[in-house]
């Protein structure tokens, strides 16, 4: 215990000096916050439009700018042509082309219902689904309203059989920050947790002051604590320097107690900086390292289900997803902050994290190797 | 001449030596291609959801069992009451709660009117909007069936949409010109400015600056391994998207392999210019992991599209290159576009690249006086 | 030799088809400063490696302080010091914490740490810069520095590899003034180098060449043996036997 103290004491003298580090534990939170959380967002806004109208009419006026009024769209452009239109598509001015033919007002008076094409640049797939279902919605109010004046007319009522009332709890704007937030905070911690301890360790073999620490009597599960712990306070620190920052910034509410938080977060941090450890014992620089670093850290990351619902993944990779402590501190930063989830709401992640935590740090204190 | 070619194969030598690095710059785009294409995705698929059936008739069964007919849904837990409902979603295994009221079939009976509630999980809201979507479209359809009888309605405007260049909707469209990006950014900025600081930190870049090798030609030698092996990997992602998801290369492919090239020097000059700014690796390497890799990935418009983000992005984003160079092959890839298209995008990842060389060289004479 | 503290019988130890150890056998008393001496590449720091439980040898038999290298390593480690060629205390922590850190680790307690710093600040009449950074030291400084942590906890035995690499002459003197102290002080020292000179200090002289140990004597011994005026003459014959030697 008294050798694990002195080891803990050499690693925070140093860690205090370097001042690369000191800056990025205080930096990074900082950018990643207020740059990442407003940016990664899937809400449709201003979503640029031209409009091709073959028939210039009240209607197909009073559609276009329908579709101009809404926070969704703008119409940025009105083509004298189809071709011209699919030209500034290709050019990349718009991003969905409106087109009326010759004759549309003609049909929707004559009641034989008429046709508006709508084209979506598909590329993002994402976007152009959630583009072309606002667009679908404003039509049907529009043509709900025609047809209700139609029918009004004809002295009947129209309505749909049945109301359907939606609300969105937890988030009832759908705000993206709200789902971004928790999710950054992760990346924060993981980012900085496996890049940090793994170069550090890396390091010690590179200068070859590992050689002198392992003539020493130190026995291995202490070295490898005083490498872990640490970073696993730096760690925390970021998460609190984040969840500060992010209350400031965005007033982004905090359901769940702080301390189921920064449980998970303690044991995630434990098996992630196992598994940093465990790597660098195969890695002979820091370039190397940061290579195999990046490579694991994208995979968790991409895997996490912190862009996409992690349940849509196949079953074979939410099978390996298991594995994945990316993934569980994702679903436990969301439920907490978001939902106010308590420790028996997320014992399954909690389990999860605390064999994940033993299994690597067994594994970093088996393959560091005190002698070839 | 000949000296600087022996250098150069030294530098081949030197990286070819270290595999496991080989191992994962040729393994970061093979999985990230097989992640993107068939790992990750935004369609719902078997998505956990509760259903309160406060009335329990033959309809709302009816209707329930349509709704896990489906396909896309799963019921994961049975709250009874509304008040329960709160706990289940805490658990977090289901995404939303649909709830009939009382009375539901006898009120759409005697009324021709019913009322249901769906309460999503808006913590996540794209999974939040299409689980939305697709119920109450299953809702709606059923129901508009049983109720053959009212009066038929005809939509005076039906809007018909057409998905252009990319009809099925598939994401390869956007993670192919993705994953180029991200890991040209990788070899080539990061690698070089890693190794050049390496060198720097090791006193070996001395021994080489006082060998008879000119500064040009070292920096040459330096670069010119990894200007080859970002090629190989363009080709290697560039094959693997044919072979595998049959992405095709709509427009030329000589510009499209010329603009990669310019985007490779982009990438080496930002390299050496970050190299010559810094004094450690563990500074290079913060800086390129940090600054370079997370922005190309979240602020290059490659899985979040850049129109979308608040207007000062536009101005973040226009500062890096990443983001023109994803632009330049989609356009050139699925939309078929020529230099007159993204002429400006192009000289946009010229000047960066003039730019980082400018700088460069500027530092570096400042050093050497 | 009745009481030898590191006994080697046919050592072996070969890296893939390599043999870098090839059959070592010999004893190093209790007390003694033993030179180890060889040319770049003739296996002297695999042996020292071995013998500090940080390598684990092909074949043969080792044993440090009455501990094998093979199952014993980490008692072995309790017991010795090891000063390994290339400089390895941390740069970035101060002379005082270098010192606490491995004074700490050998279980020394912290009064017995602060009055042997003190005495060891004393030694090197180096108070006023305990506080500054090991980066910021003369190469000189810092090699004498590393050999008095390396005997700090009063081991046994204290492995030095080619501990005056890089030194100028003056200070390698001042070095050697250092193993003197320690070897008076009962420490056994073990010694590796390719200066001539500085095996003539040693107590007895061990001439690798090729993984193989070629002679084994005091300086005295070897130089009556073959008939040389120095260390360096023997050692010139024996590593190079094909060069006509001179002067």
């Amino acid at each position: 215990m008294r050798t694990l103290l002195y080891l803990l004491r050499k690693e925070f003298s140093q860690i205090v000096r370097n001042r690369l580090i000191v800056r990025a534990i205080f930096i990074l939170p900082l950018l990643q916050m207020l740059v990442l959380v407003p940016a990664v967002t899937f809400e449709i806004k201003d979503v640029r439009i031209t409009i091709s109208d073959g028939d210039l009419s009240q209607s197909s006026r009073q559609i276009a700018s329908m579709l101009d009024g809404s926070e969704f769209f703008t119409v940025t452009g009105y083509a004298a042509s189809a071709n011209e239109a699919a030209a500034s598509m290709s050019k990349g001015e718009c991003d969905v082309i409106v087109s009326f033919l010759p004759g549309f007002e003609k049909n929707i008076i004559t009641g034989t219902g008429s046709v508006m094409q709508v084209t979506v640049n598909a590329i993002n797939a994402v976007s152009a689904q959630l583009t072309w279902a606002y667009i679908n919605a404003i039509i049907r109010d529009y043509s709900m309203a025609m047809a209700d004046e139609a029918q009004v007319v004809a002295g009947q009522t129209f309505s749909p059989p049945v109301k359907i009332s939606t609300r969105y709890w937890y988030n009832s704007s759908l705000d993206y920050k709200y789902y971004m937030l928790p999710g950054v905070l992760v990346i924060l911690v993981t980012a900085i947790g496996f890049l940090l301890s793994g170069l550090n360790m890396v390091r010690e073999k590179e200068t070859g002051t590992i050689e002198q620490m392992n003539v020493t009597p130190v026995r291995k599960y202490q070295f490898i604590m005083s490498k872990m712990i640490p970073f696993l306070i730096i760690g925390l620190i970021e998460l609190s320097l984040g969840l500060i920052i992010g209350r400031i910034a965005f007033g982004i509410p905090f359901e769940g107690s702080l301390f189921t938080m920064f449980l998970g977060a303690t044991l995630f941090l434990a098996g992630l900086l196992g598994l940093a450890l465990f790597i660098s014992s195969f890695s002979d620089t820091q370039q190397q390292y940061m290579f195999i670093a990046f490579f694991f850290t994208m995979i968790f990351i991409l895997m996490s289900g912190i862009f996409t619902p992690a349940e849509s993944m196949p079953a074979w990779a939410q099978n390996l997803n298991i594995a994945n402590p990316v993934a569980h501190l994702m679903k436990i930063n969301r439920m907490v902050m978001l939902k106010g989830s308590d420790i028996s709401d997320i014992t399954p992640e909690l389990k999860a994290l605390t064999v994940i935590a033993l299994l690597f740090t067994l594994l970093a204190v088996l393959s560091y190797r005190k002698r070839a | 001449m000949k000296r600087f070619l022996g250098f150069v194969r030294k530098e081949f030598i030197h990286i070819f030596r270290d595999y496991r690095t080989l191992v994962i710059l040729f393994g970061i785009p093979a999985t990230q291609i097989i992640i993107f294409g068939y790992v990750v995705s935004n369609d719902l698929k078997s998505a956990g959801i509760a259903i309160l059936d406060q009335s329990r008739d033959e309809i709302t069964v009816a209707v329930s069992s349509a709704i896990t007919a489906s396909g896309f849904f799963h019921i994961a837990a049975e709250p009874r009451s509304e008040a329960e409902i709160d706990a289940v979603f805490r658990k977090g295994d289901i995404k939303a709660v649909i709830i009939f009221g009382n009375g539901f079939g006898k009120r759409l009976l005697t009324e021709g009117v019913a009322d249901v509630a769906i309460i999503a999980d808006g913590s996540e809201p794209n999974v939040a909007n299409l689980v939305n979507g697709y119920t109450t479209a299953i809702i709606n359809g059923y129901l508009t069936g049983l109720m053959q009888n009212g009066p038929e309605v005809k939509m005076p405007v039906v809007p018909e949409v057409k998905m252009l260049y990319n009809p099925e909707l598939r994401s390869h469209f956007m993670f192919v010109p993705g994953v180029i990006t991200l890991i040209l950014i990788l070899v080539c900025a990061l690698m070089t400015s890693v190794t050049i600081t390496r060198e720097k930190e090791s006193g070996t870049m001395e021994v080489l600056l006082v060998s008879p090798l000119r500064p040009v030609q070292i920096i040459l030698g330096k670069v010119a391994p990894y200007f080859i092996l970002s090629f190989v990997n363009v080709i290697v992602i560039l094959l693997l998207s044919y072979f595998v998801f049959r992405l095709p290369v709509k427009g030329s492919m000589v510009l499209l392999l010329a603009e990669c090239m310019l985007y490779i020097l982009m990438g080496l000059s930002l390299g050496i210019f970050i190299s010559t700014t810094v004094a450690t690796m563990q500074q290079a390497i913060f800086i390129s992991f940090l600054g370079l890799l997370l922005p190309s990935l979240l602020l290059s418009g490659f899985i979040f599209p850049i129109e979308y983000m608040p207007g000062i992005y536009d101005y973040i984003s226009f500062i890096l290159p990443p983001r023109w160079f994803v632009v330049i092959i989609k356009s050139i890839m699925i939309k078929g576009s020529g230099l007159g298209d993204i002429w400006r995008e192009t000289l946009f990842i010229l000047a960066a690249t003039i730019l980082f060389i400018g700088l460069s060289i500027r530092k570096f004479k400042n050093r050497l006086e | 030799m009745t009481d030898s503290i590191i006994q080697v019988r046919d050592l072996v130890k070969k890296f893939g088809s390599f043999t870098a150890n090839d059959h070592l056998t010999f004893d190093v008393g209790q007390g003694e400063i033993f030179g180890f001496l060889g040319a770049n590449g003739a296996g002297k720091t695999t042996t020292i490696r071995i013998l500090c439980g940080l390598s684990v040898p092909t074949s043969g038999e080792a044993s440090v302080a009455g501990f094998s290298v093979y199952r014993q390593s980490e008692q072995i480690k309790r017991n010795i010091g090891y000063m390994c060629q290339k400089f390895s205390l941390y740069d970035d922590l101060t002379v005082r914490e270098n010192i606490l850190l491995y004074g700490g680790i050998y279980g020394i307690r912290r009064p017995e740490i602060r009055l042997r710093t003190e005495a060891l600040l004393e030694r090197l009449s180096f108070r006023g810069s305990a506080d500054i950074l090991i980066d910021r030291l003369p190469l000189g400084l810092k090699q004498k520095l590393a050999f008095l942590v390396a005997v700090f906890h009063n081991p046994k035995i204290v492995f030095l590899d080619e501990p005056t690499g890089g030194v100028d002459p003056v200070t390698r003197r001042s070095f050697w003034e250092l193993i003197y102290e320690a070897a008076a002080k009962g420490i056994t020292v073990f010694v590796t180098t390719h200066y001539m000179d500085e095996a003539e200090y040693c107590d007895r002289v061990s001439i690798m060449s090729n993984g193989r140990i070629v002679a084994l004597d005091s300086p005295a011994g070897l130089r009556t043996t073959w008939k040389a005026s120095s260390v360096d003459e023997v050692f010139v014959r024996i590593a190079r036997p094909g060069i006509n030697f001179s002067l």
